[in-house]
């Protein structure tokens, strides 16, 4: 007997990347309309990839950028 | 007398060639903050960020004519600046890949972990996103070993494709692909591990 939410973890990653073939993505849509478990844990993991993102993105120091700016070939 | 039309051609030539540098130089520097970014994920410290950006417009701006026009240019530099990390022994400083095989947990495992903790019989996703802080996140991620990293930083937080990803650090995409998967899953076992008391 296939545990449907066992197969749907699996699938998650592949699922929300858009690398599953169409009849996979049918079967983890089939289940996640039916397993409320299973759809809460696939929205977390779209709202945490956003929120890593921001979490771990820092703005370049304007002094590196004026930095940068100066190794340009002079004209 | 054959003097004039070399020089007219010659001055052609490095105007033409002046223009494209340019042109090169100011696509390359607006994307200096895109570059910095993902820099700072793959680098250890801030000071190693700057340091492997500069070096990178530096080499990138040297030899500019190796550089295809329409190519991926923001790949291009990244590549620069991957191979740049690597040359300085950062593979030494980094934590041990042997960590990762036991940091490992699979895919619902963060959520299940935040969601018992939470006190709550059933929490909205976004309540249970907000236990994690800033800090434990960027720490979480510095503390995946940097095979993985790499990866995720580059696709995750840099949007690369997995092509570019796989041409920058010259591994095929399907090691791309796992890498990235199991990243992070290690990556959420490390969150759980910060920020849920075992």
């Amino acid at each position: 007997m296939i545990d449907w939410c066992e197969k749907c973890e699996e699938l998650m990653q592949p699922f929300l990347d858009g690398t599953l073939s169409d009849e996979e993505v049918h079967e983890a849509q089939l289940h996640l309309e039916r397993c409320h478990w299973c759809a809460k844990r696939y929205r977390f993991e779209e709202r945490l990839r956003h929120y890593v993102r921001v979490a771990v993105s820092e703005p370049m120091p304007p002094e590196l950028k004026a930095k940068l700016a100066t190794l340009r070939t002079p004209l | 007398m054959s003097e004039s039309p070399p020089t007219t051609d010659d001055t052609r030539r490095l105007a033409r060639e002046a223009r494209e540098r340019v042109r090169f130089e100011e696509e390359a520097l607006e994307l200096s903050d895109q570059v910095y970014r993902v820099a700072r994920r793959l680098a250890g410290s801030r000071e190693e960020a700057e340091d492997l950006v500069q070096q990178t417009y530096e080499r990138a701006f040297r030899s500019w004519r190796q550089y295809t026009p329409g190519t991926n240019l923001r790949a291009w530099l990244l590549r620069i600046l991957t191979n740049l990390n690597i040359d300085r022994g950062r593979r030494q400083q980094r934590t041990p890949q042997t960590t990762s095989l036991d940091n490992e947990a699979a895919d619902y495992f963060l959520y299940n972990r935040l969601e018992s903790q939470a006190g709550d019989d059933n929490p909205d996703e976004e309540r249970v996103l907000e236990r994690l802080s800033q800090d434990s996140i960027v720490d979480a991620l510095s503390d995946v070993p940097h095979d993985f990293r790499d990866v995720i930083v580059l696709v995750d937080i840099g949007d690369f494709s997995y092509a570019d990803a796989a041409q920058i650090l010259d591994i095929p995409i399907g090691t791309v692909m796992s890498r990235l998967h199991r990243g992070r899953r290690i990556l959420k076992k490390n969150l759980a591990d910060r920020t849920v008391p075992a």
